[in-house]
């Protein structure tokens, strides 16, 4: 849709990322996951015996709702037995905005307890014992959304405890050999339960568009950059390393001169002025009241600027 | 980001075109900068798939890696990258001249002056953008531990002869890039970002062409128009106009171009090496480097365009005069070079991969007063910076308006001349505050008697109210008393003391800073921060070897 509203998705994979990531992925399950259940074991494996031979069920399934029944009913099986159980790409499900959607976590470890604990492997480097912030945030946030699916299917297992610390897994240093660490995603996990309970329900946003609105990529990019335009949008940079429509939202915040297109940080300083044109035209006088604090303070600060820029030779430099 | 920076992105969006954030170039920029262009395979830690490095902007070295998988190559690779840096690195090392330090005497305890080597000129190494200091840091830690045939002769996997010793000095380059206001490893896209506002947010200032594409846009076209192409423009092919500045390659160019070479290239390898006589052997050869060759030019085609934007950039700094306090800033970095050139030589072992408690504690504290310093030498260098600082109340400019001499009552009485300065500005003076102005260089301190008015016996309240509700652009007369620098005797120094009718700028924020209290050396670490570090074996040990690399 992005393409069809001439503002193509920037977003892709390199196949050598892809592979690399497959393949380590297969480097760390490999053997029936001893590697694997060695470093949860080693990480969170407190209290219990030292996992021998896994139980590995097999989850295949036809369609996403099958493989999502037999995942519940192999950690069922799993949570009633007193053995490890590692669940190899096992399909979740959990409902977004009233509608349902198919999650795949790397793994998930049933411990003999009844603990279910999240594994996500990422291919990025732990390097002497730490990984890139950025990178371990954003896996954190994926797996607290496991960790929420995983707890519709506990609340009705008996004897079933969702673990709320994950097992992140990355390559130590610059060789391919597996690391762990372990993740509270607590914080994580209680927000996007609240953003979850706070987004508008798809069938309500629908009921808002406008009758026969059609998102069909084949339409003409009018006809579908009319019903881009029925619905809200909060475009703000963020967006573009986030959301495919984002450059679509971008172009159409600038044409509206929105400050937003320049961070959301900027919003909280001008108050009252969302428009570009509205803040320069009371930084020169032109517009506002001189007594709203933002206003005096922008006119000061177009005073001060226009100021130093002449004391700088002339302005003669600026270009 | 202020209001007055935000104001200049607010101009930018209007005019479609950067504008200036400072009036001097606040980064000192050597005639003789090395530029390094890296990129590396999507996916792997430190697997470099090649780079454009060089001082002549026409003719860079391109070094590539036909399979970065491949531990041989990339050996091959970080080999050709130290025979590119460090001659750079070591000319500037060997030109010395005569200095001073003070160094406390370990017999006496006593501050001495020691004559020592201080480089002339320090190294400077640029990179694309803030992505490829990372990338500088990690070559370094990847290479800094790596043990050569000479090192230990049996460590499986020797690494190339000065391999090490360029992870050290590019560790060196990427601690230092943390440090305020230093300038030993400068990302182009900080560099322009501190001079120009550009009518984007600062997460799209971090595209090199973008950037570019707002600061001097091509004749006709906007800087916004400029920015678009550069960001999402591609050919036919599919392929972006202007491929990322890196260390990170587009995905498209992987997916289409660069796999389909490795692919290529790896067949012909594995054809060699099946070969049976000579003349197939030969015939494969030249397939073989037909394939690298390939390769090479692939890598070239995306790096050129961002090799010609870092010198573009570079040419747009140095249209700035410079800063005067920034050389003051880049003596620092001639001395932190000098220091680190001292520990090498010294044959003292590899930056540990963690800093113990008291080393780091004392980078923190150099940071932060490196951070201060320059946040007021910027200040002090440009009227535009200052204004910034005027707005939030931390400096204001005035006219002298009259000057009443007093004295100290003691023995010796010492000048204390009462200036009033009228000014339409609200700075955040109270009682006793210190404010600041430059003399000839120097800090002069004066502290903050009292509003005009006030003394004169109005009442006090009714003039606070008046400052605090008063529009802006009502004028207050300040009285200030100046306490330092005019000499020693009963008269104050010729041209120590303002007179009426001098325009001054006045600082709430010191001038210099003092560095806080000396810390313990790290054989002397508390137990409370984990003692003595121990082990300094344990600390430099290399990394673990696998036997196989290619994944």
């Amino acid at each position: 849709m992005a393409t069809a509203l001439g503002s193509p998705a920037p977003f892709g994979q390199s196949q050598f990322a892809l592979v690399r990531g497959n393949a380590f992925e297969a480097k760390v399950k490999a053997g029936g996951g001893t590697e694997l259940l060695r470093l949860l074991f080693e990480r969170l494996g407190a209290g219990a015996d030292a996992p021998g031979e896994a139980v590995l069920p097999d989850l295949t399934a036809a369609g996403p709702e099958g493989r999502t029944a037999r995942t519940a009913l192999a950690l069922r099986e799993a949570t009633a037995s007193d053995g490890w159980t590692l669940l190899d790409h096992p399909m979740l499900a959990l409902e977004v905005a009233g509608s349902p959607v198919y999650l795949e976590p790397d793994a998930v470890v049933v411990h003999p307890d009844g603990t279910w604990t999240v594994v996500e492997i990422k291919s990025f480097p732990m390097i002497d014992a730490s990984a890139d912030a950025a990178k371990v945030g954003a896996a954190a946030r994926q797996s607290a959304v496991y960790v929420l699916a995983l707890e519709r299917i506990a609340s009705v297992t008996e004897g079933a405890r969702v673990g709320h610390r994950v097992l992140l897994v990355c390559p130590k240093d610059f060789s391919n050999l597996p690391t762990a660490s372990v993740v509270d995603v607590r914080k994580q996990r209680a927000v996007t339960r609240r953003q979850l309970t706070r987004l508008t329900r798809i069938e309500d946003i629908a009921a808002a568009l406008p009758e026969g609105a059609t998102f069909d990529p084949g339409c003409t990019r009018e006809e579908l950059g009319t019903a881009v335009e029925a619905v809200p949008a909060a475009y703000a940079p963020e967006c573009l390393a986030a959301c495919e429509l984002a450059f679509h939202c971008r172009a159409r915040s600038r044409a509206e001169g929105a400050v937003e297109t320049l961070g959301r940080g900027v919003r909280g300083e001008l108050g009252g002025l969302t428009t570009v044109a509205g803040v320069l035209a009371a930084a020169s006088g032109k517009e506002g009241d001189p007594a709203d604090p933002t206003v005096a303070a922008l006119r000061r600060a177009a005073a001060l600027r226009a100021e130093a820029l002449e004391t700088a030779d002339g302005g003669a430099r600026c270009r | 980001m202020s209001l007055i920076t935000t104001l200049a992105r607010l101009e930018a969006v209007d005019s479609g075109r950067a504008r200036p954030l400072a009036t001097v170039c606040h980064r000192h920029l050597t005639g003789r900068p090395l530029v390094l262009v890296p990129l590396t395979t999507a996916g792997e830690a430190g697997a470099p798939l090649g780079a454009l490095v060089g001082t002549d902007r026409d003719a860079p070295r391109l070094l590539a890696v036909a399979q970065p998988r491949d531990r041989d190559l990339r050996f091959a690779f970080l080999a050709e990258l130290a025979e590119a840096v460090l001659p750079h690195i070591e000319s500037a090392a060997d030109a010395v001249e005569p200095a001073e330090r003070s160094e406390v005497d370990p017999e006496t305890g006593r501050r001495t002056k020691v004559e020592v080597e201080l480089c002339a000129d320090a190294a400077q190494l640029i990179v694309p953008s803030r992505a490829g200091i990372d990338f500088v840091r990690l070559l370094g830690r990847s290479m800094r531990f790596r043990r050569t045939a000479e090192d230990d002769p049996d460590t499986p996997y020797p690494a190339p002869a000065r391999v090490p010793l360029l992870g050290r000095w590019l560790t060196h380059y990427g601690e230092r890039a943390r440090v305020p206001g230093s300038s030993l490893l400068l990302a182009t896209t900080d560099l322009l970002n501190r001079h120009w506002a550009t009518g984007q947010s600062s997460l799209e200032d971090q595209h090199l062409g973008a950037l570019l594409a707002w600061i001097d846009p091509p004749p006709g076209e906007s800087g916004a128009e400029a920015a678009f192409r550069a960001e999402l423009a591609r050919d036919g092919a599919g392929q972006l106009l202007c491929p990322p500045a890196g260390p990170a390659t587009d995905p498209a160019f992987d997916n289409r171009l660069l796999a389909p070479a490795i692919e290529a290239y790896d067949r012909a390898r594995v054809a060699l090496a099946a070969a049976e006589d000579g003349l197939t052997a030969d015939a494969r050869l030249g397939e073989l480097s037909r394939a690298e060759r390939e390769i090479r030019s692939l890598l070239a085609a995306v790096m050129r365009p961002t090799w010609d934007a870092v010198w573009r950039g570079l040419d747009l700094a140095r249209g700035l005069p410079e800063g005067a306090r920034s050389q003051d800033r880049w003596t620092r970095d001639r001395w932190s070079f000098t220091a680190h050139r001292d520990r090498v030589r010294a044959g003292e072992p590899p930056q540990p991969r963690r800093d113990d408690a008291v080393t780091a504690a004392r980078k923190l504290a150099a940071r932060e007063t490196a951070q201060a310093q320059v946040e007021a030498q910027e200040a002090l260098d440009d009227p535009l910076v200052l204004a910034g600082r005027r707005l939030a109340g931390e400096a204001f400019l005035g006219e002298v308006t009259e000057v009443e001499m007093t004295y100290t009552e003691s023995k010796r009485p010492s000048p204390r001349p009462l200036v009033t300065v009228r000014t339409d500005e609200r700075p955040h003076l109270g009682e006793r505050t210190k404010v600041y102005r430059s003399l000839d260089g120097k800090p002069q301190t004066a502290e903050f008697v009292g509003y005009a008015a006030d003394l004169a016996g109005r009442h006090a309240a009714e003039s606070v109210a008046h400052a605090a509700e008063g529009p802006a652009g009502a004028e207050s007369a300040l009285v200030l008393r100046i306490t330092d620098r005019m000499g020693r005797g009963r008269e104050p120094a010729p041209g120590s003391v303002p007179e009426p009718g001098d325009r001054i700028a006045w600082t709430l924020f010191e001038h210099d800073q003092r560095g806080g209290p000396a810390l313990p050396e790290a054989e002397n670490t508390p137990w409370t921060h984990g003692g003595p570090p121990g082990g300094a074996e344990e600390a430099e040990k290399p990394d673990p070897v696998t036997a196989e690399d290619l994944l």
